[in-house]
């Protein structure tokens, strides 16, 4: 074994430094005292569980990205989390089993088999919150509210929330009645906003002519709030929920535009984010120079199904490690140099600075690193018989 | 410097085709671009930067945020994957097939077939679609001569005339895709700067259709 095998760690693995460690642990502070103080209760969803139960009706995407492994006494296949929203989903669907809106809240480790991007890694810290038990928009504009206060929270001052809903491709999809092989290869021409592959994809699977029109108008509906009037007239044939659909996103941006002014609002009636579970509202915040969302949520209604109770969801997740590099500032100079010294009076003076809330770093004998080292701004000097706080020269 | 944009181009072939496209669009790069050894060049607008790098290379510059939008062939594209990536025009430029070729009157194989390419994914997505157990070879180049030294069976390779395949005694079989130059477009990007990226889409669009409609005529 070479000095370099010993310290490398695995792809997507990192260890977290001073300053970077003290800054997450006070974003991962602020951002839970601020959803408790919207009265949502912190939950600790268990990291390893069987697999069954962790997978169930959740799709390929996050069984690619579980960990698995088998326990030695059962036998049976676990898997490490690697979204913790399922697992809430199932806390309250079935363990706490509560009547009307329940609201949890998390801030846990989570690991991926693979790096969605690199700036994800494998190993982020998942925080968020969800908002089960009332399917009205009221529930969404709280969570929304409570992502943009996160990401201000954690020093985003631009910020851009892109909106969508799952409601309007999945309307037009059903009335189109196409076979999933086809439905399949349209939904990826769309995913990428090819108007060319969409166009071949419509002419080769979607008959009624106003619905082929609609999907072709659908690719191009993206863009600030004008977006939503060019929705209406392009979908006004449309089947009923896609109406729904645009009327609740009206709602959501004038809701957004009242509260946050100075977020800049971008609609994507396309975004198909999540199609294997989302059922209402999407969202995703980004931040100038991050490459890809740094919240991400939206309403997913029927989790709770394969675990006895189907509830309204609604609700958002966040990297911790990544919202806690939006600050890099670096930590202020604030503490007091006691010397290395045996003196029953500065005993006593350092105890109480200390039940004061005060950093007091006491020098070990010998120490041949001074005051600037540790971070200090103040120094302990003898007065007669005292000791005195004065500021470091 | 959020407002600004990033514009990465392939480079070679695509990009001499790329460029009278671009100053269609309004958009010319301050210098020649054949004759420095720079790699980040500015335009004649003051908010527009293009770098010129290998066109393996756009598709990750692209999806890290790196640029925000970049020029790729489609088999480059098919090879990377699409993930976090819009792909909003085709530039209908530099325009070949990706093809399956073997020499000229052999049998293909029925069992494990050997297969020679530099796109090693999309062979095995392409066989595999087909039922067909493939071995794939990583190779960077000269596919052809590789079933001649009996190094695979088949390659999987871009056909443009298809005269150096038969140069080399090979046919081309079977078409994966047809290829084209595509614009692909960061999706942070598209959500944060829309509204400088849009306009610059239409344009591109009306230059792209402009040529169309000269070529037909």
């Amino acid at each position: 074994m070479t000095i370099a095998d010993r310290w490398l760690l695995p792809d997507g693995m990192d260890e977290v430094l001073p300053p970077q460690a003290a800054r997450m642990e006070e974003l991962r502070r602020a951002l839970l005292d601020l959803y408790h103080r919207w009265g949502y209760d912190q939950v600790m969803p268990p990291p390893v569980e069987f697999l069954d139960s962790l997978l169930t009706g959740t799709g390929t995407d996050l069984e690619l990205q579980t960990f698995k492994l088998t326990d030695q006494l059962t036998g049976r296949m676990m898997g490490v989390s690697a979204d913790v929203t399922p697992q809430v989903a199932r806390m309250d669907a079935h363990s706490l089993h509560r009547q009307g809106p329940v609201r949890l809240c998390y801030c846990t480790n989570v690991l991926r088999a693979t790096a969605d991007q690199h700036q994800g890694g494998r190993s982020p810290v998942q925080v968020g919150l969800e908002l089960f038990g009332h399917a009205g928009l009221e529930a969404d504009l709280e969570v929304l509210r409570l992502a943009l206060g996160s990401l201000s929270a954690a020093g985003a001052d631009e910020m851009h929330l892109a909106l969508g809903h799952i409601g309007i491709y999945r309307s037009l999809v059903q009335a189109a009645d196409l076979e999933p092989a086809r439905e399949r290869a349209l939904f990826e021409a769309l995913e990428l906003k090819s108007p060319g592959e969409v166009a071949a994809r419509v002419a080769e699977s979607v008959e009624d002519p106003a619905l082929a029109e609609m999907f072709l108008a659908l690719v191009h509906l993206h863009g600030g709030p004008e977006v939503l009037e060019q929705a209406r007239e392009a979908f006004a044939e449309a089947p009923a929920p896609v109406g729904a659909a645009l009327d609740q996103l009206r709602e959501l941006c004038a809701g957004v535009a009242a509260d946050y002014p100075q977020v800049t609002l971008y609609f994507d009636l396309a975004e198909l984010r999540g199609y294997q579970y989302h059922t209402g509202m999407m969202f995703a915040a980004y931040v100038p120079g991050y490459g890809q969302a740094l919240a991400k949520g939206g309403r997913y209604d029927d989790t709770g199904r394969v675990f006895g109770r189907a509830r309204p969801a609604t609700g958002f997740s966040m990297d911790l490690k990544l919202l806690a590099s939006l600050a890099v500032d670096e930590p202020p100079c604030d503490g007091i140099w006691a010397p290395a010294e045996e003196d029953a009076v500065l005993a006593e003076v350092v105890a109480r600075l200390r039940q004061d809330g005060e950093r007091v770093i006491q020098a070990l004998p010998g120490q041949r690193t001074g005051p600037a080292e540790h971070r200090c701004n103040r120094r302990l000097v003898r007065l007669g018989e005292d000791w005195q706080v004065s500021p470091l020269a | 410097m959020s407002k600004q944009l990033i514009l990465a181009l392939s480079k070679g072939r695509i990009l001499d085709e790329t460029l009278p496209l671009l100053a269609d669009a309004g958009i010319e790069p301050a210098e020649d671009l054949g004759k420095s050894r720079k790699l980040l060049f500015d335009t004649n607008l003051p908010d527009v930067k293009l770098v010129v790098i290998r066109a393996t290379d756009v598709p990750t510059y692209v999806q890290l945020g790196a640029a925000d939008l970049g020029v790729a062939g489609k088999d480059v594209l098919l090879e990377h994957g699409v993930e976090g990536l819009y792909e909003p025009l085709d530039l209908e430029i530099a325009k070949c097939k990706l093809m399956t070729a073997g020499v000229t009157g052999a049998e293909p194989s029925r069992a494990r077939r050997r297969v020679a390419t530099k796109f090693v994914n999309v062979a095995r997505r392409y066989y595999a679609e087909r039922g067909i157990q493939a071995e794939v070879i990583k190779l960077y180049g000269a596919m052809e001569l590789a079933p001649l030294m009996n190094l695979a069976d088949e390659i999987v390779d871009i056909v443009d005339t298809g005269n150096t395949l038969r140069a080399n005694g090979m046919e081309p079989r079977e078409l994966i895709a047809p290829i084209s130059t595509r614009l692909v477009v960061n999706k942070a990007a598209m959500t944060m700067k829309h509204e400088r990226l849009k306009p610059l889409l239409e344009r591109l669009e009306a230059a792209v259709a402009a040529r169309r409609q000269a070529a037909e005529a």
